[in-house]
């Protein structure tokens, strides 16, 4: 067992916005979380990560066997969590190499390991650009800054291929993105994906899935996880609406 | 940025707050004109000297302390403050005659004196409070016909030189501290490029204040004949006191014919303690003579330290073509102050100035720039880029820009850029989430804005520059 969510909820300033939250992920399986705007989605994969805009006030989460929420957001990326944010952030100044090559470092270290020699470094980072289709000319920009949404993206893409997580956390990788920029993205995550690590890929929409094939499919809604099953659910959601998730509910 | 995020790490250790337990002469606390005789008299100093000295004192007693910049300077009593302090057993005809404690001492500060330790491709004068303890590879140096030695020492072996060119920059009616210190100036250094030389190595030195209650007023003379070249470059450090401590310098730079000047200063005075107490009131007058034609002068600074900073190195652009650059990373944090910034004075025709300032505020601290470029009626073509950047860490600082234009030109093409900028809690939670921890990511943060400053100066100091605004910025982000 990869990742364990047991009743898990969460506070942003006293509004709570997970409600709950039970969840399960082992190696080699892709999850899709869905939902409707609003149900909670962006708040989980940030507590994952550790955010500290939010407050966890309920429940317990194991990463590997170890207590994640104990664990530093820093520590938690250094454990092989990684978070391709909504939104990433323009860092001026900052080069991507540098910023790059901090990190790796950072992660080496963590596991005893000696940091990389500049060219070995360099190396690396030609590699993955490669498999993730980055243009070079972003690579020696600062970090995200004058990006396009959809070069924001596949530079998360990036570092996730740079970094190797065993979990990656996927938020809304698929919003402003265009359909070329989206099979991109999608096959860099394909690429990566091994029998030892996993993704959760947290959409609104059905689309990237088509790409992104998941194992399991959950509905998330008000906080909780109401629905769950195969890959066929993001078809029926995508077919019938939020609204028949809501009916089944009741409400 | 919220609270939690301000007030975490705890503060960084000033590392250089050491004091050397060494003996050291002084005489009494005060001043009047007995005292600027006895210093004079210590350093066995010629009568024209002296009269100079005297000259500025008087001219002192006339004046009022500046009061125009953003700062709030606590009342200084001029009467309790030593003018002049001096390790006792320093007699520097021979290495061997250097007291042992203070070889131990700059050694600790990372500056080797001994011969076999020498930095390479550096020579160092290492001044302690009013005296200049040791110069390094001047003979190699004399041998291009470069003079590098203790100002004091300039005075009795190159009297003319001296006399020729101190206060035609920054005359001791320039302000009121450039006043006190003409009138009391202890040692410093001398540098003489000769014709045509372009000087091998950089000529570095390294301030270090010791004594307590003491008064350091240096004086920096460098001189760059027609076509030459030399970097230059001056460190300094002080022990931590409670009490605060003044330093009142002068730094005049003479380029002449083609010559190229580029100063950088890397100024890490001990700042006070995280409450505001303590630290050094850092007030120096800065000034550089572009005299001859197409002559060029760099000023480089990364200001760390002091409790409080008022400095505006400055360029007069006199010679036709002449070029003028001033690159500043200024840096405050908890309760310091700095009020600094350049003044480009186009004179001469087609003189062009760049000025780029980068100031980054932490804690409770307020950081202005103030600079005026000023073009004169005969400058045609005078052309100034000024680009004034903020960066703050936290909302409890202050930033503040006070850009003065005094244009008398018409072809005058002079340009101001500024922008204000935060760190925030997501840039830095974005690092945190690929494994940087805050403190590292502040540090890449930081050193990325100011990275074209940094990237100005010579290599070694460049990185020894990049960690300490890491350090100095410990403890303003969590």
């Amino acid at each position: 067992m990869l990742l364990e969510i047991k009743n898990l909820h969460a506070n942003v300033n006293g509004k709570e916005i997970l409600r709950g939250i039970n969840l399960t992920v082992n190696e080699g399986e892709v999850h899709a979380i869905m939902g409707p705007n609003g149900s909670g989605k962006s708040t989980l994969s940030s507590v994952l990560a550790g955010d500290p805009t939010f407050t966890v006030t309920e429940g317990e989460v194991y990463f590997k066997g170890k207590n994640l929420l104990e664990l530093s957001p820093e520590d938690r990326s250094r454990e092989g969590l990684f978070l391709s944010f909504q939104y990433p952030v323009e860092i001026p100044g900052v080069s991507m190499v540098n910023f790059m090559r901090t990190a790796t470092n950072e992660h080496r270290k963590y596991k005893g390991l000696d940091p990389l020699s500049a060219s070995d470094f360099l190396k690396l980072m030609r590699e993955k650009k490669e498999l993730v289709e980055l243009d070079n000319k972003l690579a020696n920009r600062s970090v995200n800054e004058g990006f396009s949404g959809g070069e924001k993206k596949r530079n998360e893409i990036f570092q996730m291929a740079m970094l190797e997580p065993k979990l990656s956390i996927l938020d809304e990788t698929d919003s402003g993105l265009d359909i070329d920029a989206l099979r991109i993205v999608a096959n860099g995550v394909n690429k990566l994906k091994k029998a030892d690590n996993a993704s959760i890929v947290i959409t609104h929409y059905q689309r990237l899935l088509d790409y992104i094939v998941p194992d399991i499919v959950h509905v998330l809604y008000k906080g909780q996880i109401v629905k769950t099953a195969g890959k066929e659910l993001a078809l029926e959601l995508e077919e019938k609406g939020y609204d028949w998730i809501k009916k089944e509910l009741g409400e | 940025m919220n609270d939690n995020i301000v007030d975490t790490i705890t503060k960084g250790d000033y590392k250089y707050g050491f004091v050397t337990d060494i003996e050291t002469e002084v005489i009494p606390k005060g001043l009047n004109e007995d005292v600027v005789r006895l210093i004079s008299e210590k350093k066995g100093e010629p009568e024209w000297l002296l009269e100079y000295r005297l000259k500025a004192y008087r001219h002192w007693l006339t004046l009022k302390e500046p009061n125009w910049a953003h700062l709030s300077i606590p009342e200084i009593d001029y009467q309790d403050i030593y003018y002049y302090a001096a390790p006792k057993k320093n007699s520097p005809k021979s290495e061997k005659d250097i007291d042992p404690e203070l070889l131990k001492t700059f050694d600790k500060l990372g500056i080797p004196l001994e011969e076999q330790k020498h930095l390479a491709g550096m020579a160092v004068d290492a001044v302690m409070d009013s005296i200049s303890v040791k110069t390094t590879y001047r003979e190699n140096l004399a041998e291009l016909g470069i003079i590098f030695c203790s100002f004091n020492e300039a005075v009795k072996n190159y009297p003319d030189l001296v006399k020729k060119y101190l206060g035609t920059v920054v005359p001791y009616t320039d302000n009121f501290f450039a006043a006190l210190n003409s009138a009391v100036f202890s040692d410093g250094s001398f540098v003489y490029i000769p014709k045509g030389v372009r000087c091998p190595m950089e000529l570095s030195t390294y301030f270090r204040i010791n004594a307590a209650q003491t008064g350091q007023f240096e004086r920096t003379l460098i001189v760059a004949d027609d076509d030459s070249y030399v970097s230059y470059l001056e460190g300094c450090t002080a022990p931590m006191r409670d009490e605060s401590q003044l330093h009142a310098a002068i730094v005049e730079l003479v380029a002449h014919d083609r010559a190229e000047i580029k100063y950088s200063t890397v100024q890490n005075w001990y700042p006070g303690d995280k409450d505001g107490k303590g630290g050094i009131y850092n007030f120096v007058t800065k000034r550089a003579l572009c005299k001859g034609i197409s002559s060029k002068v760099s000023w480089t600074q990364v200001e760390t330290g002091s409790a409080i900073t008022w400095k505006y190195p400055s360029c007069v652009l006199l010679g036709d073509n002449s070029v003028g650059e001033f690159y500043s990373v200024a840096v405050t944090n908890n309760y310091q102050q700095a009020d600094t910034g350049t003044k480009m004075i186009h004179l001469g025709k087609n003189t062009k100035s760049h000025i780029v300032s980068k100031g980054i505020s932490a804690g409770l601290s307020q950081n202005s720039y103030r600079g005026l470029v000023k073009v004169s009626k005969n400058a045609d073509g005078a052309r100034n880029f000024s680009q004034c950047d903020s960066l703050l860490l936290g909302d409890k600082c202050g930033a503040h820009t006070f850009p003065y234009m005094d244009i008398h030109n018409e072809s005058a093409i002079v340009e101001h850029e500024a922008t204000t900028s935060k760190i925030n809690e997501d840039q830095i939670f974005y690092c945190n989430q690929r494994g940087i921890s805050t403190e590292d990511a502040v540090g890449l943060i930081v050193n990325g804005y100011a990275k074209e400053v940094l990237n100005k100066l010579p290599m070694e100091f460049a990185v020894e520059a990049q960690k300490l605004l890491q350090v100095s910025l410990e403890g303003s982000v969590g």
